[in-house]
Parts: C-alpha cells; sequence; structure tokens
C-alpha cells in the first residue's frame, strides 16, 4: 500500500519540474517584456535595456528559469502589472471563491447523484432507470458553457432568482446577510454544474449496484429475510462507495477546468475570472502562477483519486 | 486459389463461387449492415441522422454562396433588427449583420473545426492506445507517463495561452493547437481494449506464425476493436463542438470578425443583449443543443450496433 503511495508520489516529482519548465518558457514566449507596462511609455529604451539586464532578462534561459524557481519557494511569484500587488496575494484573494464555488457544486453533485445512481440500479430497464438515463445522456453531450448562459439567461435575468454578477451583494451586513449573500451567488452556477456534472457517477454507480444485485452476498442476506431497502443501504450502496469517492478526485480537475466558463458567465470573482482578466491584459507573471497552480492541484486531484482507488482495488496496487 | 481447389476436387469454379456467395449470405452480416439495420429499427435514429447530415451539408454548401466580408459589413440602419422583418428572418446583431447569415457562415466553421480536431485527434489517440496497449512493458510505460502528464494539464489554460502566444493563427492552427489537448481520452479507452485484444489467442497465433508486430496491431487488432472506434469517433465529434464554441466564446477562439457559433454565443455577454436582444445569441445556442443531442444520439445507436446483445434492429 505505502509502496503504491511512495512510487505515485516520486513519480509526481518529475512531472511538477516537467511542467514547471513548460511553464516557464511559455510565459517567456509570451509577446512584450515585464517592463513596457510599470514604467513611463517615454522612457529611454537605453533604460529599459539597463533595467532587464538588471534583472537577468539577457542570461541563458536555464539561469533565469533557476531564479524564478528560487523565487517560487520563497513563495514571491512576482508582481501583478494589472492591479499593482504581489500575484500571491492577488491569488489568494480570489481562491477562496473557487474553492467554495467549486466545494459547493461537488457537494450537490454527489447529493444528486448518489440516490439518483442506487435507484437506476434498484430499478434497472424500469421507467425511473429509463428517465435517468435519458437525463445522463442530455447533460452529458451539451457543451457546460451553453448550458451557463441559458441558465444565466432563464433564471437570473428573465425570473430574477439568482443575483447576475459578482460573488456577494455590497449592501451585506453582519456575518448572517454575508454568507447569505454569498450562498445566493453561488446556487445559480453550483445548481447548474452539479446538475450537468452527475453523469459518470451515475453511471458507475448504477453498474455498481448492477453487479451488486446478482452476487453472492446479496443473494445471501436476501435468503437471510433482510428487507430489501436495508440491503441497499447497507449492504450494496456501502460497497461502492469508496471508488465513488475516488470519483472526487477526478473531479476537482473538471471543476477547475470548467470554472473559467462558470466564472466568466457570472462574472464570478474567481481565479478562472482572474485567468481569463489576466490573459485580456497580458498580466503574465499572474498567467504562469495560475497556470501552474491548477497544473498542480490537477495533479493532486489525480493522486487522492489513484490512493483511494488503490485501496479498494488491490489489483491496482504495485508492490 | 479457386483454380487450385476446382483442380483437386469435383466442384467446377462456378459452382465454388456460388457456394462461396450462399455461405457469405448465411454468415455474420457486414459491420454497415448491421449499423444500417440498427438506424432502420429506431426511427429517432434515423432522423437525427438525417438532419445532422443534411444540416452539415446545407452549411457547407450554402456557406459558398455567401460573400463573408460583405456579411460582416456594419449596417448601422439595420441596428439589432428584430426577427422576422424584411430581409432579416431571424434579425441582425449591433453591427446590422443578418444572424441567420452569420449562423450559415459560423456553423460551418464550428463544424468544419470539429472535423478536423476528430479526425486528428482520434487517427492520433488510436495509434497512441493501440501502440501502448500492444507493446506493453517499458513502451507503455514511457507512454503512459506522457498521458499522464498530459492529463495534468490544465487544458482550457494552455489552449488560451498558446493563442495568445501564436501570432497570426487561423481555423487550421486553431485545430492543431485543440488537438494537443484532446487525443487522451481516446487514447486511453483504446489502450484498454488492445490490453485485452493482445492477450487472445488469435494475436499471440499470428505472432507465432511471424507476422510483423505492426502488422498484427492495424491488420488484426485494430480492425477487431473497429466498432469501439466508430463509436468513440462519433462520441467525441460531438464533444469537439463545444471545444472551440466554448473558447470562441470566451474570446480565445476564433476572431470576431470570423463568425463562429461560439461568437455568436458571446454575444450574451453584454447584459443588455442578453434579455433584449435575445435572437442575437439564442439560434446559436439552440443550434448547438440540437446538433450535440443528434450527434451523440447516432453515437448511442452506434454504441447498441456495436455490441450484438443490445441491437433492436433485425439481421435477416
Amino acid at each position: 500500500m505505502w509502496k503504491t503511495i511512495l512510487r505515485r508520489l516520486l513519480i509526481m516529482i518529475p512531472e511538477v519540474i516537467i511542467l514547471s519548465i513548460l511553464v516557464f518558457l511559455l510565459a517567456k514566449a509570451m509577446p512584450g517584456d515585464p517592463f513596457t507596462g510599470s514604467i513611463n511609455p517615454k522612457a529611454d529604451p537605453e533604460q529599459i535595456h539597463h533595467l532587464m539586464k538588471l534583472n537577468g532578462l539577457y542570461d541563458p534561459w536555464y539561469q533565469q528559469y533557476w531564479h524564478w524557481v528560487v523565487h517560487l519557494f520563497h513563495g514571491n511569484l512576482g508582481d501583478s502589472y494589472q492591479y499593482q500587488e504581489p500575484v500571491s496575494r492577488l491569488i489568494a484573494g480570489r481562491a477562496g471563491n473557487t474553492l467554495w464555488l467549486s466545494l459547493f457544486t461537488m457537494i450537490l453533485t454527489y447529493a444528486m447523484a448518489l440516490p439518483m445512481g442506487v435507484f437506476a440500479g434498484r430499478h434497472e430497464g424500469q421507467l425511473p432507470d429509463t428517465v435517468i438515463r435519458v437525463y445522463t445522456y442530455v447533460t452529458y453531450c451539451i457543451p457546460f458553457f451553453v448550458i451557463l448562459v441559458i441558465g444565466i439567461w432563464v433564471f437570473g435575468y428573465i425570473l430574477g432568482w439568482f443575483p447576475t454578477t459578482g460573488s456577494i451583494s455590497p449592501n451585506a451586513n453582519g456575518w448572517a446577510q454575508t454568507i447569505g449573500s454569498h450562498l445566493t451567488h453561488i446556487l445559480l452556477p453550483g445548481l447548474l454544474g452539479a446538475l450537468f456534472g452527475t453523469v459518470n457517477i451515475v453511471q458507475y454507480l448504477r453498474s455498481e449496484v448492477i453487479d451488486a444485485k446478482h452476487s453472492d452476498y446479496v443473494r445471501t442476506a436476501q435468503s437471510k429475510g433482510v428487507p430489501s431497502k436495508d440491503i441497499y443501504r447497507h449492504h450494496i450502496f456501502r460497497n461502492s462507495l469508496l471508488p465513488i469517492a475516488a470519483f472526487a478526485g477526478y473531479s476537482i480537475t473538471g471543476l477547475l477546468n470548467g470554472s473559467i466558463f462558470t466564472e466568466t458567465v457570472f462574472s464570478y470573482p474567481g481565479m478562472g475570472l482572474l485567468f481569463v482578466n489576466s490573459i485580456i491584459y497580458r498580466d503574465y507573471t499572474v498567467i504562469t502562477a495560475l497556470v501552474l497552480i491548477y497544473g498542480i492541484l490537477n495533479l493532486l486531484g489525480t493522486l487522492l483519486s489513484d490512493i483511494i482507488l488503490s485501496l479498494v482495488d488491490p489489483r491496482i496496487r504495485i508492490d | 486459389m479457386a483454380e487450385n481447389f476446382a483442380q483437386h476436387s469435383s466442384i467446377s469454379a462456378a459452382d465454388l463461387d456460388r457456394l462461396t456467395r450462399e455461405a457469405q449470405a448465411e454468415a455474420t452480416p457486414s459491420t454497415a449492415r448491421i449499423i444500417w439495420n440498427e438506424f432502420k429499427a429506431d426511427r429517432p435514429a434515423l432522423i437525427s441522422l438525417f438532419v445532422v447530415v443534411g444540416f452539415i451539408l446545407f452549411v457547407m454548401v450554402g456557406a459558398l454562396f455567401i460573400n463573408t466580408p460583405k456579411m460582416m459589413e456594419t449596417n448601422i440602419v439595420d441596428y439589432f433588427n428584430r426577427p422576422l422583418t424584411a430581409g432579416f428572418p431571424l434579425g441582425a446583431d449591433a453591427g446590422g449583420r443578418s444572424i441567420l447569415l452569420q449562423l450559415i457562415v459560423g456553423s460551418r466553421n464550428s463544424i468544419g473545426i470539429a472535423l478536423g480536431l476528430t479526425i486528428i485527434s482520434s487517427t492520433f489517440g488510436i495509434c497512441w492506445g493501440l501502440i501502448s496497449g500492444y507493446f506493453s512493458g517499458y513502451v507503455d510505460w514511457g507512454m503512459q507517463r506522457v498521458y499522464d502528464f498530459m492529463m495534468m494539464l490544465p487544458m482550457t489554460m494552455m489552449i488560451i495561452v498558446l493563442v495568445t502566444i501564436i501570432p497570426h493563427y487561423n481555423a487550421v492552427t486553431l485545430t492543431l493547437i485543440f488537438s494537443i489537448f484532446y487525443w487522451e481520452g481516446t487514447s486511453r479507452l483504446i489502450r484498454s481494449r488492445t490490453l485485452a485484444e493482445s492477450g487472445k489467442d488469435y494475436a499471440a497465433a499470428s505472432l507465432t506464425s511471424g507476422t510483423n508486430r505492426w502488422k498484427i496491431i492495424f491488420r488484426d487488432i485494430m480492425p477487431n476493436i473497429s466498432s469501439l472506434i466508430i463509436v468513440d469517433t462519433t462520441l467525441s465529434f460531438a464533444e469537439n463542438i463545444g471545444v472551440e464554441t466554448g473558447l470562441s466564446y470566451l474570446g480565445f477562439g476564433l476572431p470576431s470578425q470570423t463568425p463562429s457559433l461560439g461568437t455568436m454565443i458571446a454575444n450574451a455577454n453584454d447584459p443588455n443583449n442578453i434579455t433584449q436582444y435575445w435572437w442575437t445569441w439564442l439560434p446559436a445556442a439552440l443550434e448547438i443543443i440540437i446538433l450535440c443531442l443528434a450527434i451523440s444520439y447516432i453515437g448511442q445507436v452506434l454504441r447498441r450496433a456495436a455490441d450484438a446483445s443490445q441491437r433492436q434492429g433485425t439481421t435477416d
């Protein structure tokens, strides 16, 4: 068990190093230099030249990369040109919003997917199963951003049930109002994300339940006279819980990728919207930091899933 | 071979031909016939197929007759013309440009990119999966690490960054950039099936009789998983429509002067447009939904055709 985890961790190290080199080189390849924006446009080109030299921008790329990594380990991600503040502080301010939205979406997804998956498996081939299958099919194939746009149009603008921008209303006072306002702002994007993100879990759980229905331990329980409600709740569902938990890691990846769209449509000030704005303003330090953070979070998500899966299924373990 | 056979038996060559034909007719029907029977048995699927194929042909041909630069000229007189007014069946946008014409050209561009992306990324993914699955050991290990690394990259972000770096890009470069990041799903699926297939007797027998490994991969194993490939390619086509349109919606796909379904939906980014001038973006959004539903419905039917136990069509 520990060997598997250790191995996964060791493989992670070169992956992170290659990612950081890639991100660094991409940042270098972006047009413009970090000073053009921050100093007087009438400045002497000679002076810019001097500044670039002073900051080591003419050094070979591997030396620059090394400096960048050293700064990175000191928590210094550079300064944002657009906001004129340290990138680390800027991102820390936005990360919370993305975190809350993702967490909320994930909780809602599981709350919807678990009953649906068990229900569909239990009534295999009957009407509820068909309805759920049509639902998963429809939600699977429609591009998510289209749903977000239509969702904000119907529920945000026409019906006016939900706020359409921001993460908190400006006139919320006291902690109760603050939390309430936060919740109303993440409710619609969270609901849409959950409604359209259940496919994998529902389909997996459904097939697990169908498999379990024909297994020996369920037949034993049935012949002992255990009520079928309890069989589903205590035997089948509990057995499927761990592999289902493993989906949490993978869904982090999906949620992060989706956050760019969700936050843009809802003008929700998280890391995704920050990324889009930074691209528009060519704010390279922020872009590099965000790509690096998203990559590492993806990696951790996959790691989490792999570890849970190897706990569940000994065949995956490498000893 | 027929002549050879005729020399050593009493059956004439003509009889042998007839017998062969009879035997073939009784044997398992061809994949194409199974798929066609499946569509005939499922009316909504047949309708989806005609709608999708007909629509794609319509926009491809229709877009040829539309002068795009002229269409994209601003004409302030027709500012936000309502739908069903003279000359504007679906209305006009802020620049007085016809929504209907933009929809046709935009569909051509978006579907074209999705098709290109599907062809490139599926071909690559299939080859990757076949090779990785067949040559287990170090080859597979190395290829899997590349796969892991690609999965770690934040796809949408990387595409946006690459699009910003490349100074002059067009539909072709855009398709290539997307292709870098969209082959993993296919490769994973094909690899796991190839792993199972390469353990089977026919693959081992072929290897023992001295067949070249590459020939085994592409002539023996690939035909055996062809139904999986067909299904997966169809489903990725439906998914890929969302790739370009999504990026164009954010403003990092096709430039706004080149209409795409995504840039049209981006009209909804303006709070005035989204409610007051709904016709500027809603048709494109509905078109994407219908197109994706229809294509993946076709994919579902193909999946049923690939699995004998699920077929609904009679094969007589």
